[in-house]
């Protein structure tokens, strides 16, 4: 009796272990990374993120924002620190298949022999046997994620002959079928139409319900307020980290750009003309724009798209 | 006529040559296909020149060559790895540097102490006159290399399209592409025998550049890759009784013509095709 019991315990265990909805959580501790000629691109990095989370990661090129991925992903190894995937180190939470890649379009060798039902389906690797045999519960989840980005008739092209948009889907699909909790996203709205982005911004909102985590690393900073519940600003180190409202500030975003941000600031005269001493602040990476609605004069703190400022 | 046409077979050593240079050409092919996807065909060349001292030295200690041959082979790869780490210098540079390095400490040692095989078998290969026991390492180094192959194309294939995804599906990126170069070093070894080092870079690209004319698609790829190797090697074998010529020469020479056949008249990526795209989207315009 004590045995059967034991069984039952055991197969509880095993049921609830490895299955059970081990919390979704990204966690990246005083990582430092330090490459082998001697450059430390990334300095005492922390942040933290929780189940149905949408992160923006913005900063310069070179802020050690790829670093920060490839820290995330095992491809470089912290001289300090540690990152940890749903409580698990990196290497257990990757083999468990947590984590989910969609790189950026450069990164792709668009020539490569492959269809775009190929793609999705190596989502599926992580969850095959030694031989990488499909099941039909993989075609299946590779099917259901094709269709849920609108790519279904597409998946006998080889993936040259896709349109920027239609690419970035399929990238995402493979995400999808991969069923990863931590979704890495590389530059996902560079060279993709509005449209595709809306879609994109929709999907990533539906996974952010279901419970996963996306760390979105963006120019587009116009978009972060937009879908983005939480902010990292990065430049070698992390100068801000948390929800959008408190993080995305004017101030923030000139410590992280330094000079590189276009700025326009449109204020009195340019815009009206009457007493209203409000000005409009653009900041721009070259992508989307984001505009600050100053409430008093131009040379004041910022306030994002105050709903209070009528004009007085 | 016909009887003429078999004759080749009637001969032990010619039929071995044709066996083995088929075996050897369908694994070399296999490997193809992955090699030139990265543009990292030149490292075969690389690697077949480098493996030209540890031949030299392994028969005059009366090792087997193959032995001597991966560990040059493995010498030089770690070589180019480490020069790349430590310098700023291109992969080219890189590669050109250290397989002209080992190329000439191999034809430095044949010349000073002659042994039984002479730089000319080394570098243009002697399938014809291959002894046993060597015709034996050929086709074990080539099954095992066949069969990892077999079983891991599909891990290799993602490590190659994308490396990052590998990670995240749980495959070791560095550990599958150090079993790669390991195959690619053991199959040169191979195809030492066949073709020569000068040739060898023959086997493990144009048959992969051929198929990747034709297929859109990493499995038929493979598949059409390793058919064209190894019908290649066995007719380039085969007509070499006629010929009288040296088989390397006349394996890769149809594998040349194959590709210059293909480059013209492949149905998508081929230059007549392109042509008829051209002068079809002109005439369509007005």
């Amino acid at each position: 009796m004590d045995v059967a019991r034991d069984s039952r315990q055991n197969r509880e265990g095993e049921r609830t272990s490895p299955a059970s909805p081990r919390a979704t959580s990204l966690s990246v501790r005083d990582v430092t990374v330090t490459y082998p000629n001697g450059t430390t691109a990334v300095q005492d990095a922390s942040f933290e993120l929780r189940a149905g989370t949408i992160c923006a990661l913005v900063g310069v090129n070179g802020s050690g924002k790829s670093t920060l991925f490839k820290a995330i992903m095992g491809f470089v190894t912290p001289r300090q620190g540690a990152v940890r995937i749903c409580g698990l180190p990196m290497q257990e939470a990757l083999r468990a298949n947590f984590v989910a890649y969609v790189p950026q379009s450069e990164e792709v060798d668009w020539n490569f022999p492959v269809l775009v039902e190929d793609v999705v389906m190596m989502g599926r690797y992580g969850h095959m046997g030694f031989l990488r045999l499909p099941s039909k519960m993989d075609h299946a989840k590779v099917e259901e994620a094709l269709e849920r980005v609108g790519m279904g008739a597409f998946r006998k092209r080889q993936i040259g002959e896709l349109s920027g948009g239609q690419k970035k889907r399929v990238f995402l699909a493979r995400a999808l079928a991969q069923e990863g909790r931590i979704i890495l996203l590389d530059e996902p709205f560079t060279g993709v139409d509005v449209k595709t982005e809306t879609e994109i911004i929709g999907l990533m909102k539906e996974l952010r319900d279901q419970g996963h985590v996306m760390l979105v690393s963006t120019h587009n900073l116009g978009s972060v307020p937009d879908f983005c519940d939480q902010v990292v600003l990065i430049n070698r180190t992390i100068l801000a980290a948390g929800p959008t409202a408190r993080v995305f500030t004017q101030a923030n975003l000139e410590r992280a750009f330094g000079g590189v941000l276009r700025h326009f600031q449109l204020a009195g005269t340019a815009l009206h003309e009457d007493d209203d001493t409000r000005s409009v602040t653009v900041l721009t990476d070259d992508e989307r724009p984001l505009v600050f609605y100053g409430q008093k004069r131009p040379d004041q703190g910022p306030l994002r798209r105050s709903e209070d400022g009528e004009p007085s | 006529m016909i009887t003429e046409l078999l004759v080749p077979f009637s001969y032990d050593y010619m039929v071995k040559a044709m066996w083995v240079s088929a075996l050897v050409g369908g694994v070399c092919a296999f490997l193809s296909a992955y090699l030139m996807l990265k543009g990292w065909s030149l490292m075969g060349d690389a690697l077949a020149h480098s493996i030209v001292p540890g031949v030299a030295a392994a028969y005059l200690m009366q090792w087997p060559y193959a032995a001597g041959a991966f560990i040059a082979g493995f010498l030089a790869s770690a070589g180019m790895a480490f020069v790349r780490q430590h310098t700023q210098l291109r992969e080219d540079a890189t590669i050109g540097l250290v397989f002209t390095t080992f190329f000439a400490a191999g034809l430095l040692l044949v010349s000073l102490y002659p042994t039984s095989v002479n730089v000319q078998t080394i570098v243009l290969g002697n399938i014809l006159g291959i002894s046993d026991e060597d015709a034996l390492q050929v086709v074990i180094i080539s099954l095992v290399s066949a069969a990892v192959l077999l079983l891991k194309w599909k891990d290799l294939m993602v490590v190659f399209f994308d490396e990052a995804h590998a990670r995240t599906v749980g495959l070791q990126p560095r550990v599958l592409k150090i079993v790669f170069f390991t195959l690619l070093s053991a199959c040169t070894v191979a195809a030492l025998q066949t073709v020569g080092s000068c040739l060898v870079i023959a086997m493990v690209v144009t048959p992969g550049a051929t198929a990747y004319l034709l297929c859109d698609r990493f499995e038929r790829l493979l598949m059409l890759s390793v058919a064209i190797g190894v019908a290649t090697s066995f007719v380039g074998a085969y007509l070499s009784y006629f010929l009288d010529g040296a088989t390397g020469g006349v394996i890769v020479t149809l594998q040349t013509l194959l590709f210059l056949a293909t480059f013209y008249l492949a149905p998508k990526h081929g230059v007549l095709a392109s042509r008829r795209r051209i002068s079809g989207a002109v005439e369509v315009k007005p």
